[in-house]
């Protein structure tokens, strides 16, 4: 059924974008070297942004988990850390991530000719997403004897009532004399300012990226948007991701000129819920092209536009954008959220990945998927895998269920 | 002689062939283990049903399903197992109905309306709990042959309950029933109970209920079981394990068409 000739037309940016993004780990490394900057570990959605207003180096784990997950670096590395204790079930990032250190290698040696991962001088966790992320950092804690602070979020949430706000912003501003002391620099509320006004810049064009694929043939899918959206991640509140995005949207938009589709021949518009598939996001974005499936849009690449970031009060932005998150939020939430984005993009189907080793992450648990599918009409299927860990994952039944749910659209035989 | 339309069904345990005349109708059947090429094995099956077929011709069209549809050369077309069902079930029966396919690695739940379009359709999780190969491993532990097995049920006058989602959390029960003297025909009762629990967790099975695959075809006291976990009558088709095969010959005779009718 599908095809084997490839329909996916590549993105052109993507060599800008490397190049952005090797500069920002060859400064991680470099200050890994000489010790001459300071470095903070950061979740991907946590409080970035106060940490660069200090001068901080920032890395992101998770980045380096889609790294390994994506390069299947994390198939041999993953038992490392299951046989220090760390339970398979747990999320697979952090396996890998520790399973990288135990082995003292990663991609990132070979792609930009680091040392290793850049060691830490403090780590900052925000548990809005999971609780892995603190015991994921505590693992370095304990190795290297550096500080770890974080914001502990509620989870769950319905309303954002300003009681939650009046404490994490609360929480957000604990966090300055330990930042003060590890960083050697005195907090600078203007700085803070166009660290926060740079970020809310890049949301945007982050934001106008994706939302370009609403257009009929979309420029762009999901699995190219899981690698265009490392500026979004990693350079937010740096210059580099502000220069990135308007080039990308000039080709995008380009495209929608000439009429050119991400996926030749788009037939159908899917939306993907749940965590990339990392080893297999090439076998994945390969098969859909070849059935005239383009997916165009996910509720994980939307979950780096942060809108509040625009706020007058920095810290009332920082705590209001990671927190309003869908990941953070009620069951009810997202079935609105998931309605409005099907009514946006067309979605004609849904893909949901239960991802084994990320329940927060799997919104198929709950019963959500069915509600959806009789309230919108739009039929959905839900596969079983992982993000990183592909001994979770079927190729087969995979395979079958995609397929199986292109049959099944109207129209199709 | 007339048009002959060719579908196989190639499984993870058995092939099976159909061919169908241009008006549906079954002109032969044939089956055998997959084996490992699975491209020979569909040529066999092929052979034997044509002459099965008092030499029937080479077919018109042929559409391959199953794990292996991309393997069978003289295919034209695939479709998913799915698909196939749901329309070799629709053929048989024209009605909405849940269809059970209980396979030799995996199971399905199969939602038509009343006019054979699917709405909704499952599969199991990855794990084979609740599968054939779950059977392979209990006849295994028991020393006994997979024929073996509804003979064996049928015989119980106790069910001894396995608890285990796993099939090796399973098996290691068995063992534990095997130290305490359980009679083996109330332990092989008790592995089809397990397989018709993993199937009732998958849906709630609204409406008619038709079981097919292999797995029901064999041991029809599965399909008993489950008729009693729901309190109602189970509809087995004309040759269960065949209704993929059937549904791909139907689609290869450009029946889907007239079976499968869109909404106005």
């Amino acid at each position: 059924m599908s095809d084997k000739s490839s329909k996916i037309k590549a993105l052109q940016a993507t060599g800008l974008m490397r190049e952005l993004m090797g500069g920002h780990f060859r400064e991680l490394d470099e200050a890994a070297r000489t010790r001459d900057r300071k470095i903070a570990w950061c979740t991907s959605v946590g409080p970035a942004e106060l940490l660069r207003s200090f001068g901080f180096l920032v890395y992101f784990p998770e980045n380096h988990g889609a790294v390994l997950g994506s390069s299947r670096a994390a198939a041999d590395l993953i038992p490392l850390a299951n046989a220090r204790g760390y339970s398979p079930d747990i999320c697979s990032y952090l396996t890998s991530d520790i399973g990288s250190y135990l082995a003292g290698r990663t991609p990132l040696q070979k792609a930009f000719g680091m040392e290793g991962v850049p060691r830490p001088d403090i780590l900052v966790y925000n548990t809005n997403q999971c609780r892995d992320v603190q015991d994921w950092f505590a693992f370095y804690q304990r190795e290297w004897g550096v500080p770890m602070v974080g914001i502990d979020t509620q989870r769950s949430l319905g309303d954002l009532t300003s009681d939650h706000m009046d404490g994490l912003v609360a929480q957000h501003r604990a966090l300055i004399p330990v930042l003060e002391q590890v960083s050697g620099r005195k907090f600078d509320l203007d700085r803070l300012k166009e660290v926060v006004a740079s970020s809310y810049r890049c949301t945007q064009l982050w934001k106008r990226v994706l939302q370009l694929a609403a257009h009929r043939p979309s420029p762009l899918t999901f699995f190219d948007a899981t690698i265009q959206m490392g500026p979004a991640v990693v350079l937010r509140g740096t210059p580099e991701a502000e220069q990135y995005y308007p080039v990308l949207i000039a080709e995008l938009e380009a495209r929608i000129n000439a009429g050119e589709a991400a996926v030749a021949g788009e037939k159908h518009r899917f939306y993907w819920e749940g965590m990339p598939v990392w080893g297999k996001l090439r076998d994945h974005a390969e098969q859909f092209a070849g059935m005239g499936v383009c997916v165009v849009a996910s509720t994980y690449c939307n979950s780096w536009i942060f809108e509040p970031l625009g706020a007058s009060d920095p810290f009332e932005g920082m705590a209001r954008s990671y927190t309003e998150l869908f990941i953070v939020r009620s069951e009810a939430y997202k079935e609105a959220y998931l309605k409005r984005m099907i009514d946006l993009y067309a979605i004609d189907g849904v893909i949901y990945h239960d991802a084994k080793t990320c329940p927060n992450n799997s919104n198929c648990r709950y019963g959500l998927p069915k509600r959806l599918s009789d309230s919108t009409g739009v039929p959905y299927v839900t596969i079983n895998g992982d993000l990183n860990d592909l001994r979770l994952y079927s190729e087969e039944q995979t395979r079958t269920q995609f397929e199986a749910l292109v049959e099944q659209l109207p129209g199709r035989r | 002689m007339g048009a002959v339309y060719c579908g196989v069904d190639i499984g993870a345990s058995s092939t099976k062939l159909v061919l169908v005349g241009a008006d549906g109708r079954v002109m032969a059947r044939a089956m055998e283990p997959s084996g490992v090429d699975y491209a020979a094995t569909a040529r066999r099956c092929l052979e034997t049903a044509r002459q099965a077929a008092a030499g029937a011709a080479e077919p018109t069209a042929t559409v391959a399903t199953g794990y292996g549809r991309d393997n069978v050369d003289f295919a034209q077309e695939t479709r998913t197992e799915i698909h196939c069902h749901g329309l070799g079930c629709w053929h048989d029966l024209r009605q909405a109905m849940s269809i059970v396919d209980i396979g030799g690695q995996d199971n399905k739940v199969i939602h038509l309306d009343e006019n054979g379009r699917r709405r909704e359709f499952r599969m199991n999780r990855k794990c084979a709990a609740g599968t054939g190969a779950f059977l392979e491993e209990v006849a295994l532990r028991l020393a006994l042959q997979v024929g073996d097995l509804n003979a064996l049920a049928t015989m119980a006058t106790e069910s001894v309950s396995l608890g285990s989602f796993c099939t090796v959390f399973a098996k290691t029960e068995i063992l534990a029933h095997l130290r305490r003297g359980s009679p083996v025909q109330g332990i092989v009762r008790g592995a089809f109970e397990s397989v018709v629990a993993r199937i009732v967790e998958m849906d709630p099975l609204e409406g008619t209920v038709v079981a097919t695959g292999g797995v029901v075809a064999h041991n029809p006291m599965i399909v008993e079981i489950l008729a009693a976990k729901l309190g109602r009558p189970v509809v087995m088709p004309t040759a269960p394990q065949f209704t993929g095969a059937l549904g791909a010959a139907l689609t290869a005779a450009g029946l889907h068409e007239q079976t499968r009718p869109e909404p106005a």
